[in-house]
């Protein structure tokens, strides 16, 4: 997002912040293929298939898509966690 | 309560009902006060250091209360069940924000370490003119979200009282003003956290309920997924005229619900409400997990709101359909009415009691069209042929329709009201906050006295109640609606101004505050001219929405997903400007790049007055 930073007084984690970056990036394309989708312009080809009784598409876009961010959260805070340690940024 | 008990609509049954909903309510409404007052004790003089002591977990259950409002609770089932699969914009939009609040705003937002979002964008943006924008759009963006939450309890009154939508309003106003003053001025995170509890109950019980008689599994996600409604209401849908509920696009287009989902998503990381919750956790590593316990606890009401949406369909398709029709009937207190009868295996008609009470508050009406005395449900105009029912009474009516317990009915009426409660009074803080703190205060009386601020303060939330008693009487829609009304607005205003304000270290106040005014203007004034036979009272709307007549919008873009284009129009805006206009200043930047390293958030210093409490814990 940035442009390549400045020299600043305090040394900017770039490394830390690059890596943080690539977790964003890596977390979001999956929360966008499950919502956009499996969840918009997948649905219809995967009404085709049945979990339990529902088509699949519309049990993403009712059920399996909630699951999926919580997921997505939850592992973002246990990689940041260990990014944090990994840095030396931890509070 | 005497002249109730002497209608012959309501036999022992309702009297029952009435005595419960008045007693959950009474002890529900007392507890609140009790932790508020209790709080406020406690942390009076270091509320601040106080507040940041809040448990991740803890805070997570009072941001899914403080979120879940009259629309999630009381109105979003109602609307899926309308929409079938297309309903997913609201789960998903609603949720799916969360992704984006948790990874791009929250822990970043929290070693900043302000206490409201103009704060935020004013320090951020060097820019008292910012600050100026940013309290503007926080008002209007509450406002709006507030009306909504009014409708709803206007709606939960009428139906408990027996009154008119519109009295049950008033009536709403007076409880939410004392309501924000006495229990929402301090902290009330721990209220909070009870009444998640309150309104999680309420929505689930009728909901296990509802799935154990349809359904093998009293679990709702699990009814829902393995039992066999789906293909019988889809088989209903289809005899009557309707699409198959579990088909895609039949009421919003592919096109229209990418814009709507996206816009609720964007807009729900950028509700100054919400977004104020997370300061109030003990650290960065706290704001992350808090965002995950927040999302947990929003997906138990999220992921049965849909079972409970597809369930109620078919319950009231099956009950009405072919149902008998009799006399036009009076009650004692004049109000017309239709029974309604089913007829049961041994041919004798009994009556559907949940049908003849809601239609005392005008939110269902019969009309026998072709005077065959046999109820029609068909398909006309998208619309059933013979009765009208109003989507946000769905999970109010639903413990009736399935014929549960008495004090099932007055704990779903309890919860309706502990959410649209906690929401309508965290929203009146933001309003009063930033109205009082960010734009009288700073503005005109900087040096005003602690007594003095306070009674300004009031003064907001009363003029805010009013405007948002208004609205909720002559709504521009229903609940849900309004609310994603408001959702746009965030969208297209706060979110891309603070995602850039975190990740584009270029990012200046010239391009900020443009990209935050045309983002905010072309989005409700897009609101404004598609809705105008609604918001200003015209006979037509003056605008007829964009694209309509295309092959891929058929009907043109939905002004609930305009959001979308605001938001894309305000990053934009944004990104040309600053890159033509000077680059923001040194000690700015190192702020930026500060925030994106979790050591060293402190507390927020130690400066603070009433109106900045109370916008840090609403």
């Amino acid at each position: 997002m940035s442009s390549s930073p400045p020299p600043t007084r305090q040394e900017p984690k770039v490394a830390y912040w690059r890596q943080n970056l690539m977790v964003i990036g890596a977390l979001l394309a999956i929360w966008a293929f499950v919502a956009f989708g499996c969840s918009i312009f997948f649905i219809e080809w995967l009404n085709q298939f049945q979990i339990g009784n529902l088509p699949l598409g519309f049990w993403f876009a009712q059920q399996g898509s909630m699951y999926v961010f919580l997921v997505l959260i939850l592992v973002y805070a246990l990689v940041m966690d260990y990014l944090d340690r990994k840095h030396d940024v931890k509070e | 309560m005497e002249f109730i008990e002497q209608m012959p609509l309501f036999g022992a049954a309702m009297t029952a009902t009435r005595a419960w909903t008045f007693g959950f309510v009474t002890i529900t409404f007392m507890i609140y006060l009790y932790i508020g007052w209790r709080s406020r004790v406690k942390e009076s003089g270091e509320f601040y250091v106080a507040g940041q002591g809040v448990p991740a977990i803890a805070n997570g259950a009072a941001t899914a209360a403080d979120w879940m409002s009259a629309a999630s609770f009381i109105s979003m089932a109602g609307l899926i069940s309308g929409l079938g699969s297309d309903g997913s914009v609201f789960l998903l939009g609603w949720t799916g924000g969360y992704v984006l609040l948790a990874m791009l705003l929250a822990p970043y937002l929290r070693k900043f370490g302000q206490y409201t979002v103009p704060d935020f964008v004013a320090k951020r943006y060097y820019s008292e003119t910012a600050r100026i924008v940013a309290a503007v759009c926080a008002v209007f963006i509450s406002i709006t979200y507030v009306a909504g939450q009014m409708r709803g309890v206007g709606i939960v009154f009428a139906r408990f009282l027996e009154v008119e939508t519109w009295q049950g309003v008033v009536l709403g106003m007076v409880i939410v003003g004392v309501f924000a003053v006495l229990g929402g001025m301090k902290g009330i995170t721990w209220t909070q956290v009870v009444q998640f509890f309150v309104l999680i109950a309420a929505f689930l019980i009728p909901t296990f309920a509802l799935s154990g008689m349809l359904t093998d599994s009293s679990v709702p996600q699990i009814g829902f997924t393995t039992g066999d409604i789906a293909e019988k209401v889809n088989l209903i849908q289809e005899d009557l005229g309707f699409a198959s509920y579990t088909q895609p696009f039949t009421n919003y287009d592919m096109a229209n619900v990418f814009f709507i989902m996206f816009a609720l998503m964007a807009g729900t990381a950028g509700l100054p409400h919400v977004i104020v919750r997370f300061y109030t956790v003990a650290n960065v590593r706290a704001a992350r997990y808090s965002a995950f316990w927040a999302l947990l606890f929003i997906c138990l009401l999220y992921t049965s709101a849909p079972v409970l949406a597809m369930f109620a369909r078919y319950s009231i398709l099956n009950t009405l359909e072919g149902a008998h029709i009799g006399e036009v009937a009076k009650s004692d207190d004049d109000v017309a009415y239709i029974p309604v009868y089913r007829v049961n295996d041994e041919g004798k008609e009994v009556p559907i009691q949940w049908v003849d009470t809601w239609q005392k508050t005008g939110l269902i009406t019969i009309d026998d069209k072709n005077k065959d005395g046999i109820l029609s449900l068909k398909n006309v105009d998208g619309n059933f042929d013979e009765v009208k029912i109003d989507k946000d009474i769905l999970v109010l009516a639903t413990p009736e329709i399935a014929q549960l317990s008495p004090w099932v009915i007055a704990i779903v009426a309890t919860g309706g009201l502990a959410a649209a409660l906690s929401t309508a009074a965290g929203l009146l803080l933001v309003i009063s906050s930033s109205m009082a703190h960010d734009l009288y205060v700073h503005f005109f009386e900087p040096n005003a006295s602690e007594p003095r601020r306070l009674f300004i303060a009031r003064i907001m939330i009363i003029g805010a109640i009013l405007v948002a008693g208004y609205f909720g009487i002559s709504p521009p829609g229903f609940i849900g609606e309004v609310v994603a009304f408001a959702f746009g607005l965030a969208a297209a205003s706060f979110f891309p101004i603070i995602f850039l304000g975190i990740f584009d270290k270029r990012m200046n106040r010239e391009g900020a505050t443009s990209g935050m005014i045309v983002g905010i203007l072309f989005t409700a004034v897009y609101i404004i001219l598609c809705r105008s036979d609604r918001v200003l009272g015209f006979d037509e709307p003056l605008m007829t929405p964009w694209f309509q007549g295309s092959s891929w919008m058929p009907n043109g873009l939905r002004p609930e997903g305009v959001g979308a284009i605001g938001l894309a129009l305000n990053f934009i805006v944004a990104i040309v400007i600053s890159r033509v206009t000077a680059p923001p200043p040194e000690e700015v930047q190192d702020l930026v790049e500060s925030v994106r390293v979790p050591r060293g958030s402190h507390a927020p210093e130690a400066h603070f007055d009433e109106t900045d409490a109370e916008a840090d814990n609403p």
